[in-house]
């Protein structure tokens, strides 16, 4: 695993090596990717978020947890489903919520960024919930912040997605238990995929049996048996007996710079139907992080069949994304 | 800045591979040259003497690839302050490419970039001359009156050609005027928005990759070329293992190529970005520990015939971006040294080859009289003292970039004077 991470200025002043995700003492402090996360942390957002889904089914759904914080949800990449999300888990722990969707014209500079999160935090904000499209801007953003501001990585370009990978292993241990006895294959656009490359940390980190990728070569980034799993070109081998399998969204844009071929060839081979699905074990479930491309990734059947738990995912989200807020805020002066 | 004199430098270890020197010797100055090694020439005295014991004294560095960034990118360095720091970096010789605004594809640029280079008079300015009129691709720029206005080579830097068809037409231009070619090997729709080496690290940090591709089915093209049209022809700033081994085959079959590599591709690999360090971003990409130990191999058996600085300055805010947005490029000039003698500490190669590589290496790759300590030569001389060990501070760089990934490193070897045309443009305080 990614051991420590390099935390150097921006002038490369100080480089020390340590984890940024975490503060002196082991709390935790940002939560940017998954890597760099001890097991023990996992673990610790999924118990949490246990608790928080068993009060959700309650008929008044406040927690005091982090009355008096501001939570700042800060989208320069637009996301409905995230951000909302977001917003009812910040709501329920009796947060104070601010939507913000800079335009596009606030570009992925460091000035401009740094600048909108300086002038955030100047009004005594304190967490930040940062989505973007490029690789990294949460970790850069990270590193320049004072020690009472924290960051929440919301997906950040083809790097990480933490918090959906989190409420994916909750669906997981929820629907199969222990992670040491499962296969898990993800399949799709893993090149592409933040949310790929959070699942194959957490799967790692939790101590999976078997982590599988499926797709076509020119979809599978370099190495990526590196990180810990085993690739497969072929969908039927690649679900040969798996008790999870995880679907990714395919960007339609991807058949016009001829990563793919056609949306029919790829729904062909790669397209999870219930032909497809026999391949895996019986009782495996079926996972998509959303928005479904109905007919290119995943069939209708398939989608809203028995074993599909894409909905409990959505549920899910907000019991997560509370844990995490908690575990960060939580204990902390609200002054 | 001190007249020309009369210098005696007394006592340092004088390595002169292009004359096979390497003795511990007296070095005499006058009128700008140098006048002789070992006893004082007849009539000399010295207006200014140097105490060398213990210290190189080697010719002045000529580096191929020199961003200054003036004219047109002031904010960011001016040609005085780099003129400063390559004094300061015992660096004689800047070839600038011609990617400045405007771009050098006329005669009065280049005049203009040597004259400024002059008139500064710390280090000498060698312009490069853009191979295709503003860069562009299509047509051919006036090269021979480009070099007649002392452009010693000419590039199209980092914006590749596409035609094909205009490559092999460049190059046929310049080989009927025995001019060189300076070839930066990136295939742009292979490397397309691509910001770092493609492999395990950018997969992990989810940065489109540039493939080794890249760069080797360029340089196998155009070595292709370079066979055809018998130009002379420099691949700059080479990454890959592959593309030493491409390069050593040509060189085999005769063909007239040589090669230099940036020293930052010497010390780092692309584990190096680590979390997203975006002082680690430069182009071409640092590439993977096999690569790095294939380059330096290059260097000690002289496959690869130069080290250069690739220095390009930059302001803070060029850095202070998402990984993929910042401005690639180090600020090299004053860690090309110490650096390189990193790599003798760390018996790499040794100090004569290093020397070499750092300047009559370069100066032969260019065909220009420098990087030669020989009586008669101008006396352009670097002098340092290998044994002083320090950590790098960028804050007392004199480039204004201090964009360096090299920050905190223990380095040794400090240049203590820098003589350029006989006059004394640098001495350590």
């Amino acid at each position: 695993m990614w051991s420590g991470k390099h935390v150097i200025d921006h002038w490369g002043q100080q480089v020390v090596s340590q984890n940024i995700q975490y503060t002196g003492n082991g709390k935790l402090r940002h939560f940017l990717s998954i890597d760099g996360l001890r097991k023990e942390t996992l673990e610790q957002i999924l118990v949490t978020a246990e608790k928080f889904t068993q009060f959700g089914q309650r008929d008044i759904k406040k927690l005091p947890l982090l009355r008096g914080h501001t939570v700042v949800n800060l989208f320069f990449e637009n996301s409905s489903r995230t951000r909302t999300t977001f917003e009812i888990a910040a709501k329920r722990l009796s947060a104070d919520v601010i939507n913000l969707n800079p335009t596009t014209s606030s570009t992925s500079k460091g000035e401009t960024l740094l600048d909108t999160v300086n002038i955030l935090e100047a009004m005594h904000t304190d967490l930040f919930v940062i989505r973007h499209a490029k690789s990294g801007v949460a970790e850069l953003i990270a590193a320049h912040v004072p020690d009472h501001v924290h960051i929440i990585n919301a997906g950040d370009g083809q790097h990480a997605h933490p918090t959906q990978a989190m409420l994916d292993m909750f669906t997981i241990q929820q629907y199969k238990g222990p992670f040491h006895k499962l296969r898990v294959a993800i399949v799709g656009d893993i090149l592409h995929s933040r949310v790929a490359r959070s699942q194959i940390h957490a799967l790692n980190t939790l101590g999976a049996h078997e982590i599988r990728v499926v797709a076509p070569n020119s979809l599978l980034p370099a190495q990526i048996e590196r990180l810990g799993v085993h690739s497969y070109t072929d969908l039927s081998q690649g679900l040969d007996g798996v008790d999870v399998v995880m679907m990714l969204r395919l960007q339609k844009e991807r058949m016009h710079n001829a990563y793919l071929p056609s949306e029919q060839e790829y729904f062909n081979l790669y397209g999870l139907t219930t032909e497809s699905l026999a391949a895996a074990a019986d009782d495996a479930i079926v996972m998509h992080p959303g928005p479904i491309n109905r007919g290119l990734e995943i069939s209708s059947e398939v989608a809203d069949g028995p074993r599909s738990v894409i909905l409990p995912q959505v549920t899910n989200g907000i019991a997560i994304r509370m844990a995490v807020m908690a575990m960060i805020l939580g204990g902390e002066s609200n002054g | 800045m001190a007249e020309a004199s009369n210098i005696h430098i007394r006592g340092g270890r004088i390595i002169d591979p292009q004359n096979n020197v390497d003795s511990v010797d007296d070095l005499f100055i006058s009128q700008g040259r140098i006048v002789a090694t070992g006893k004082v020439p007849d009539g000399f005295t010295a207006d200014e003497t140097i105490d060398a014991e213990n210290q190189v004294v080697c010719a002045g560095l000529v580096d191929l690839s020199v961003r200054m960034r003036e004219p047109g990118l002031e904010y960011k360095a001016t040609l005085k302050s780099e003129s400063a720091a390559a004094a300061a970096g015992g660096i004689t010789t800047c070839c600038c490419p011609p990617d400045t605004k405007p771009i050098i594809d006329t005669p009065a640029m280049a005049n203009m970039l040597t004259h400024r280079g002059v008139e500064i008079g710390l280090t000498q300015v060698l312009p490069v001359g853009a191979l295709t009129t503003e860069l562009g691709g299509v047509m051919l720029s006036d090269m021979f009156a480009l070099s007649q206005a002392g452009c010693v080579a000419f590039s199209n830097a980092d914006t590749p050609i596409t035609n094909t068809l205009v490559i092999r037409r460049a190059m046929e231009y310049a080989s009927s005027f025995d001019l060189l070619v300076i070839l930066h090997a990136n295939d742009p729709w292979l490397t397309d928005d691509g910001c770092m080496h493609e492999g395990e690290i950018s997969t992990r940090l989810g940065l489109s990759g540039i493939p080794e591709a890249s760069e080797t089915a360029i340089i196998a093209r155009d070595l292709a070329l370079i066979e055809q049209t018998g130009v002379k022809a420099h691949f700059a700033r080479i990454s890959c293992a592959r593309s030493v081994d491409l390069i050593v085959q040509a060189r085999e079959r005769g063909l007239k190529v040589t090669a230099d590599v940036a020293i930052h591709h010497l010390h780092l690999t692309d584990f190096d970005v680590g979390s997203f360090n975006s002082l680690c971003r430069v182009m071409p990409p640092l590439r993977s520990e096999r690569d790095k130990d294939r380059l330096r191999q290059a260097v000690a058996a002289g496959e690869i015939q130069a080290i250069c600085s690739d220095h390009q300055p930059h302001e803070k805010d060029a850095k202070l971006a998402a990984f993929s947005e910042a401005e690639p490029g180090i600020s090299g000039l004053e860690t090309l040294l110490p650096l390189g003698l990193k790599l003798v500490d760390e018996d790499i190669i040794d100090m004569n080859t290093l020397i070499s590589s750092l300047t009559s290496g370069p100066a032969s790759v260019l065909g220009i009289s420098a990087g030669d300590l020989g009586p008669g030569k101008q006396a352009d001389v670097c002098i340092f003292d290998p044994e002083s060990e320090y950590l790098l501070d960028s804050s007392k760089f004199l480039s204004r970039g201090r964009n360096t990934p090299f920050q905190n490193w223990p380095l040794r070897g400090r240049v203590s004077h820098t003589i350029h045309a006989g006059r004394l443009v640098y001495s350590v305080k």
